[in-house]
């Protein structure tokens, strides 16, 4: 046992970042530029999310404040704060205060890890773009993210009111079946990696980013990362149609702004997240990694690289949320418990035998990749030729018989093989002999339409 | 719990001074000095807290003051993990069951084990005693073996003795989980004896009732009245009774729409007529 984890610490031996050169106030500066850069975003994200549902939705979406309606979310937000703070009578006022604070206390921790690009000269002085790291930083993500659901738990149950109750109930229920599949998903790039420093992360995906060789694991993290935010279709916490807003019913003005700041913080880091993670960080994308020697990898160019995926990310949540609907709650549960857990669980057992083989043995990785491609074919090969086992439960017969068009008290469509009956209102005598042709040929048409095909 | 009080607190550029000197800096004691009064008072807390609830944010607030501490002692693994284990999962399964048990839900102080009292304080009596005797005779305050056990990164570390010298233990206390969680499976199991009614079963079992199958109509909006307690009118002009919430008709409390219809007299029937003639055949004001 020792071997491998000796083998796995030789095999990802990647160097860190160094901050050994920062002083405080490059520290202070990097923090309030962090603050700056993640408040502005949001200003921004909001803006971004209404223009690209709209589109999505075939309407111009805000278009009146500023160009292009960019400064939409500014006169939201002043909306916001010069809106009457509304103290629930019924409330715990204490924790009813502090709730919407510990989130956005939360949302603000992830960043303070996150690598925005390599060493850069800032005021003379020679610094990585990152705040801080060390050798758990993926795990102090992880604890951020699990402390930031105290705030919603906690603000809906000091409303003192039902829905927002029912919402912070079904926030826990869901923190607690997600997050161990979004954990699960991390845990190979830890294994590939051999580390859980993001700095060194990135830097192991020098040669490929981990969302390829780990496409199952970059699924489980992109599904559960929306379960993580609350967003559409894992919006269960704060259903609108269901719980009028969940937690944050009871909250007005400034308290609801700091819920609504840290749900798009939020969306900020889960996607930085899988950036570093999964999309190689602040590395530039393939052919543009090619362009004199690797230039655009060094100085301040991956900046831009890690905001275009960043946004690209960004993109895909207001994408998914402008094209699915919400989970039933029984249906999202089971999805979580009985879909993401098994594959995720599964998925690291089989990176970390492939790892391990490669560790022990000498096999080749050109060799060892040969080696599952083959299994991968035969398996394919075996799922076409291996006949389908026929269903424990068969579906009822189908009625052949009559068609019943109030089968089960209510009209319905006839079933695939029974056909419509001619329709009653063809026997009425037509009122006219000169009408007779036109509106015969009119109730001829569909009727008999139906007839060869029936609907199902 | 000796090199704990001797070595609490620490900004990371200090860490590796206390290894070196077994000397606590400034930064480490100013650290535990504001962490150590929030946990003591948190620890009361939990002790003496009315609601169950806040009890439990107390327990949270020592564990993320315990997960710092250990940060500091420059143990980041052992910090992390008990934020996402105890704080991020057991405490939320705490706050979970706390919920559904009820917001409101009185607490009873009535002592159900009348001997349970005193046990509990001369075990806690003894256990302080235990940490005070041995923090009083500790004689060699400097931590030794901290800089060879974090050689090669404290994740590594941690993961050489729980893996290799530990492996077995692991795995067994591995076993008793596993076991302790399908026994709960098991416990709480129920054979389904019935089949299960599912949303289709109930969506036909309405339609055969003959049930409203769309929503029920909202209450009346009027303008001197748009509260639940006014029936809506329906196309005819009658009065639909079950616009009006359940409750509020068992309770009694719905009005009529003749409660709430305007009062007008009999200059107000009918029209107003118009300032000025436009055919020259109505009347005018």
């Amino acid at each position: 046992m020792r071997v491998l984890l000796a083998a796995a610490e030789g095999q990802g031996a990647v160097a860190a970042a160094d901050f050994s050169q920062d002083t405080w106030w490059i520290v202070l500066v990097k923090a309030v530029g962090i603050i700056v850069f993640l408040l502005l975003s949001v200003l921004f994200a909001i803006w971004f999310e209404r223009k690209v549902v709209g589109r999505m939705q075939i309407r111009p979406g805000p278009n009146v404040h500023g160009p292009f309606g960019i400064f939409q979310s500014m006169a939201d937000a002043m909306k916001l704060l010069f809106k009457e703070d509304v103290m629930v009578s019924t409330a715990h006022r204490l924790v009813y205060v502090l709730a919407p604070m510990i989130s956005v206390f939360c949302s603000l921790l992830v960043f303070a890890v996150i690598p925005f690009g390599p060493a850069v000269t800032m005021f003379g002085v020679t610094t990585p773009l990152q705040l801080t790291d060390f050798p758990v930083a993926v795990l102090y993500i992880l604890a951020a993210a699990a402390l930031g659901v105290y705030g919603i738990v906690l603000g809906g149950w000091s409303s003192g009111s039902t829905y927002p109750l029912l919402g912070a109930v079904r926030s826990t229920a869901q923190v607690i079946s997600y997050e161990l599949g979004m954990g699960l998903s991390l845990v190979s790039v830890f294994i590939l990696a051999g580390s859980m420093s993001t700095s060194q992360i990135v830097a192991s995906q020098a040669e490929i980013w981990w969302f390829l060789p780990l496409l199952p694991a970059f699924c489980l993290y992109i599904i559960s990362m929306v379960g993580e935010t609350n967003r559409l279709p894992f919006d269960l916490p704060e259903a609108e149609g269901e719980l009028v807003s969940g937690y944050m019913t009871e909250y007005s003005s400034m308290k609801f702004a700091w819920f609504f700041l840290a749900e798009y913080i939020n969306m900020l880091n889960v996607s930085a997240v899988a950036t570093t993670l999964f999309l190689g960080g602040w590395r530039a994308p393939w052919p543009l990694s090619a362009i004199g020697d690797g230039m655009l990898n060094t100085g301040w160019w991956p900046v831009l690289w890690f905001l275009v995926k960043l946004w690209a990310l960004m993109f895909f949540f207001v994408w998914v949320r402008g094209t699915l609907v919400r989970f039933r709650y029984d249906q999202f549960m089971r999805f979580g418990w009985k879909v993401l857990i098994p594959v995720g669980l599964g998925w690291v057992v089989a990176v970390a035998v492939v790892q391990g083989v490669r560790q022990f043995t000498d096999v080749e990785l050109r060799t060892l990749l040969w080696i599952l491609a083959g299994v991968a074919a035969v398996a394919t090969v075996a799922m076409f030729v291996i006949p389908e086992q026929p269903k424990a439960e068969p579906e009822p017969a189908k009625d052949e018989g009559p068609f019943d068009p109030f089968a089960g008290g209510y009209p319905v469509p006839p079933l695939p093989g029974q056909t419509l009956p001619p329709s009653p209102r063809r026997r009425r005598a037509p009122t006219s002999p000169a009408d007779d042709a036109p509106a015969g040929a009119i109730e001829q048409g569909p009727v008999t339409t139906a007839e060869e095909e029936p609907r199902g | 719990m000796t090199t704990l009080l001797a070595s609490a607190g620490a900004a990371l550029p200090v860490l590796t001074s206390l290894a070196e000197t077994g000397r606590t800096s400034t930064g480490e004691e100013v650290l535990f000095w504001c962490l150590a009064p929030v946990m003591v008072i948190a620890a009361l807390g939990l002790v003496f807290a009315r609601r169950t609830v806040y009890a439990a944010m107390s327990v949270v607030l020592v564990m993320i003051c315990l997960a710092v501490l250990y940060v500091a002692q420059e143990a980041p693994f052992l910090g992390v993990v008990q934020v996402i284990v105890y704080t991020g999962a057991v405490m939320m399964l705490f706050l979970f069951v706390l919920m559904l048990v009820g917001v409101d839900a009185a607490d009873t102080f009535t002592d159900a084990l009348g001997a349970h009292r005193w046990i509990s304080a001369v075990l806690g009596v003894g256990l302080g005693a235990v940490l005070v005797s041995v923090v009083l005779t500790a004689a060699d305050l400097a931590p030794s073996g901290l800089a060879a056990a974090n050689a090669d990164g404290n994740p590594v570390g941690v993961a050489r003795i729980v893996f290799g010298d530990f492996v077995v233990t692991l795995e067994v206390v591995g076993i008793l989980l596993v076991t302790a969680a399908v026994g709960a499976i098991v416990l709480t199991h129920r054979e389904r004896l019935v089949r299960r009614v599912r949303q289709r079963e109930r969506a036909d079992a309405r339609v055969a009732a003959g049930e409203t199958l769309t929503p029920l109509p909202a209450p009346g909006v009027y303008a001197r009245s748009n509260a639940m307690d006014v029936a809506a009118l329906g196309p005819g002009g009658r009065p639909l009774e079950h616009s009006v919430p359940r409750v509020l008709r068992v309770r009694g409390q719905e009005r009529s729409v003749g409660e709430v219809h305007a009062h007008l007299g009999p200059e107000a029937v009918g029209s107003t007529p118009p300032e000025r003639a436009i055919t020259g055949e109505e009347q005018v004001r």
